[in-house]
């Protein structure tokens, strides 16, 4: 059933099976990574792994798609 | 291990290509980036309205794991042809290890990806691509958002619009660039699609969901997201006519299809332009490409949706192994002509060029503006490819995914077959463990 | 009717218009393609005088170097005065780097082994030691190219610059044994002197004017990893094995770590060397050996994803010098092209020198070793 991940220390709930960028999108959560140079918030646009705006972080990793990262128990996200 | 065949992509045309050709005894491996098979079209985790075909792709899907190796979650990033003649497929799955397979014949149906245009606060959140929004419905369950506004051109809107309102959104409308028609006379119904088209009124009708030709979204506004847009009454070319701003949280917009080709261009496979303009790759009767040995299918060799892909990856399988039977390839015919004629209703008119200003960024990824752009052609640069040298759109994450087509349309040209010989981020370390003089000995 | 035709718009024909247009000629510039669309667009933008032996060569890069700093203060586009660090794996080439730059005579430091890190934190532990060279830089050569177009076209009271894109030479135009212009796919140019700096593809502007140039394309692969957070790597940083790889014979793979940031971010890869004609197939190996040397020299560079690779054709000479200088044979007719993977570091001394040449002057060095006659007339391309 559903099971809670966490961006930044704050619990977002997940249906089994989403991807870590539909649960935060599903939970008002629009944004997690600002741009290099503009600072310009970016989420998911694409959708499919395409555009790469949507990179995030998971569990100290190096950022992955959002959009592709099919979230598990526990995990931890954090904003950049 | 050789593999008989290896697919990459696992959506209609892969599923059905690598089925037919493990039927006939090839031994087979699909190598897909999601988690499960389906492709752009049947994503089928949460969705309410199963797309039509998906019981049939399902079936298909089983009886191919039975038989083939299928391999979810892996990224393919480089194929090459071995001096022996055979083919290596280089993954990365999902734990970041490398993967090679090695094959004797390969089937290229990586499908395609949307084709978005830029406009002032494309890139705030809130903005997705048609797609973007699909995936999230129907492979999440998840509604983009409440007060929705899709946007762009061409069939595939429909869906979108009618789907969203049907989970639940405010769809505020349908925002068609082309066709003066109106619904009742839309395209799909001229081409022999009426039940389809009148399936898609009926279901705008049911939510209230407005159908406007010839507007669009023309800007996005909004501080952290989008909480407004600008609706633009549209001439034939797309010239701005008259706007209006209208509150929503929500775009959905997508301007046509990408075949996604870097796989065959890397091994040289001959390309054409497609009716859009879109490089495709060029393929025989029986989806052979101009290489030996690489098959491809669907979308990459032109874009005509998920019968069409289907049935071409039919055709390549039954082609490794006998002739292919007369009526698959007049059917082939039918449903390319189809695709083409859809094409051709809902073209890319060079009006949107005139809804950029100077600093709408046209590469979200390395954050170049318009006027970057413009500089780099008054600079010397005469072609995309320069203007990316000098500019750098195209250069970042994406590869020019994202930008490409604008940055074309923009330097004038047709967009060209890409050159993207990494065509998925590979870490230095995976790399650098194919390195021979590391391995020397231990094999 | 122009004083001077250059012939490529990549870096080295943009550095020739820019000086000759300064010294007050007329100057047309012509490229088949779009402006550095050849090797320009597909190198690392190399201002080095550290991988130079002690001769000509050097003695070029040292006032390119001084140029290009002149050049960078119009601004315009990115130069990176960051230095370059060259280490060595073990004491018998550390002690050979430290001879080398005892000859060049230009500044450098030597850095012992335990101080390797103090230039470059994320550096491998397990080397000998290096030397740094504070005027190794770094330029982003396709605008460099650009903008020294832009300034030659833009600064009054000097000659003018036009620039014909998309005109492929076809032929030269002769009166006697004088060239009086070229002819092109978009018609004839007239001018009393034509520059050639078609860099890998100089040879066969030469024939069109009926001389040997033995100019030969050597591929070589860069890797570009993704965007970093924060900068990884200060300086250029190489291995001792670039600097014989760059003077090697051999046909064969060559491969050294050279391995810098960039202002986007990016950490840019190289170098390979191999001679295998004009073919672009991109080649798994050479890039997995690149990454291997880069996750050797820097561990911390194994997480970090590549992103994308390109190659170019560097154009090299039997000798491994530039072609810079009037034809003998050819009157009117100068050269300036076969820098190898020098060319952005070379550009401005090259145009520099020519426009002393054409203008009559007496060039500021001694353009006798660059000669382009220097080859025998046999002498094929290796």
């Amino acid at each position: 059933m559903t099971f809670h991940i966490t961006i930044d220390g704050r619990p977002v709930p997940v249906a089994p099976g989403q991807t870590i960028g539909a649960a935060l999108h599903a939970a008002g959560v629009r944004s997690w990574r600002s741009t290099r140079f503009g600072g310009r918030p970016r989420g998911l646009f694409c959708g499919i792994g395409v555009c790469f705006d949507c990179l995030i972080s998971v569990n100290g990793r190096a950022p992955e798609r959002a959009c592709l990262t099919e979230a598990e128990p526990g995990d931890e996200v954090t904003t950049s | 291990m050789i593999y008989d065949l290896v697919v990459v992509g696992g959506g209609p045309a892969g599923v059905a290509g690598a089925l037919t050709a493990a039927l006939a005894g090839l031994r087979v491996a699909l190598a897909d980036s999601s988690a499960r098979l389906g492709g752009q079209y049947f994503r089928h985790v949460a969705d309410p309205e199963p797309a039509p075909g998906l019981d049939r792709f399902l079936r298909q899907a089983r009886a191919l794991e039975a038989r083939a190796d299928v391999l979810p979650r892996h990224q393919v990033w480089n194929i090459s042809r071995e001096p022996d003649g055979d083919l290596l497929v280089r993954c990365e799955n999902h734990t970041g290890e490398p993967v090679t397979l090695r094959t004797r014949r390969l089937l290229i149906a990586t499908g395609a990806h949307d084709r978005p245009l830029p406009f002032p606060g494309w890139d705030l959140p809130g903005v997705l691509t048609a797609g973007g929004a699909q995936a999230l419905l129907k492979g999440n369950g998840v509604v983009a958002g409440r007060r929705i506004v899709v946007s762009g051109t061409g069939p595939f809107l429909l869906p979108v619009a009618t789907g969203l309102a049907g989970a639940g959104a405010r769809v505020l409308g349908v925002f068609e660039a082309n066709g003066g028609l109106g619904l009742a006379r839309h395209p799909l119904m001229a081409l022999g699609k009426a039940a389809e088209a009148a399936g898609y009124a009926a279901g705008l009708a049911r939510h209230r969901v407005p159908y406007h030709t010839r507007q669009a979204v023309i800007a996005a506004h909004g501080e952290h997201e989008v909480e407004a847009v600008t609706l633009a009454r549209l001439d034939k070319a797309w010239n701005v006519l008259a706007t209006r701003v209208v509150e929503c949280d929500t775009v959905a917009a997508g301007y046509g299809f990408v075949p996604q080709i870097e796989l065959g261009t890397q091994l040289g496979c001959g390309t054409r332009h497609d009716v859009d303009g879109s490089p495709v790759l060029v393929v025989d009767a029986e989806q052979r490409t101009t290489v030996p040995g690489v098959w491809a299918a669907g979308e990459p060799t032109g874009v005509g949706g998920w019968r069409l892909s289907e049935l071409e990856g039919r055709i390549a399988g039954r082609s490794m192994t006998g002739p292919v039977p007369e009526i698959l390839a007049r059917r082939r015919e039918r449903w390319r002509a189809f695709g083409a004629a859809l094409q051709r209703a809902y073209p890319v008119q060079p009006g949107w060029q005139g809804w950029l200003r100077d600093d709408t960024l046209v590469c979200r990824c390395e954050e170049v503006p318009l006027a970057r752009v413009r500089q780099a052609r008054r600079l010397g640069a005469t072609d995309a490819r320069s203007i990316k040298l000098l500019a750098r759109p195209g250069m970042g994450w994406c590869q020019g995914r994202i930008c490409g087509y604008a940055v074309s349309c923009l330097a004038g040209e047709l967009p060209q077959p890409p050159r993207r010989p990494i065509a998925q981020p590979v870490t230095l370390g995976a790399l650098a463990s194919l390195d021979a003089s590391l391995n020397e000995g231990t094999l | 009717m122009s004083d001077v035709i250059v012939v490529g718009a990549g870096v080295v024909g943009a550095a020739c218009a820019y000086y000759a247009a300064r010294a007050g000629l007329d100057v047309t510039v012509l490229d088949r393609g779009p402006v550095a669309g050849g090797t320009t667009g597909s190198g690392e933008g190399n201002v080095l005088v550290s991988d130079k032996e002690p001769g000509p060569e050097l003695e070029l890069a040292v006032l390119s170097n001084r140029l290009w700093r002149d050049l960078a203060g119009h601004g315009g586009f990115e130069f990176e005065a960051k230095g370059g660090l060259v280490v060595a794996e073990t004491g018998e080439v550390q002690r050979q780097l430290g001879e080398l730059a005892a000859k060049q005579d230009v500044e450098h430091v030597i850095v012992p082994g335990p101080e390797l890190r103090e230039h470059e934190p994320h550096l491998t532990n397990e080397l000998a030691g290096g030397v740094f060279y504070p005027q190794d830089a770094q330029v982003q050569p396709m605008l460099a190219a650009a903008r020294l177009l832009e300034l030659g076209a833009g600064s009054f009271g000097h000659g003018t610059l036009r620039l014909r894109l998309g005109a492929e030479v076809s032929g030269v135009i002769r009166s006697g044994e004088r060239i009086r212009g070229v002819r092109t796919t978009h018609g004839d140019v007239l001018g009393d002197a034509v520059i050639n700096a078609a860099g890998t593809w100089g040879g066969e502007v030469a024939a069109l004017a009926g001389v040997n140039l033995p100019i030969l394309p050597r591929r070589g692969f860069i890797l570009v990893t993704e965007p970093l957070p924060e900068p990884l790597i200060r300086h250029k940083v190489y291995t001792a094995a670039y600097v014989t790889n760059v003077a090697s014979d051999s046909a064969d793979l060559e491969t050294s770590a050279v391995i810098e940031g960039t202002p986007a971010g990016t950490v840019l890869i190289g170098a390979s060397r191999e001679r295998v004609g004009f073919d672009r197939t991109t080649s798994v190996p050479v890039l997995a050996k690149l990454a291997a040397q880069a996750v050797a020299l820097f561990p911390a560079l194994r997480e970090v994803r590549a992103i994308r690779s390109y190659c170019g054709f560097r154009p090299y000479c039997p000798d491994h010098l530039p072609v810079i200088g009037a034809d003998p044979r050819v009157s009117g007719l100068y050269h300036a092209c076969g820098h190898e993977g020098a060319g952005i570091g070379l550009a401005p001394a090259t145009g520099h020198l020519l426009a002393q040449l054409i203008t009559g002057g007496r060039p500021d060095l001694d353009l006798h070793s660059f000669r382009p006659d220097r080859f025998a007339e046999s002498q094929e391309a290796p």
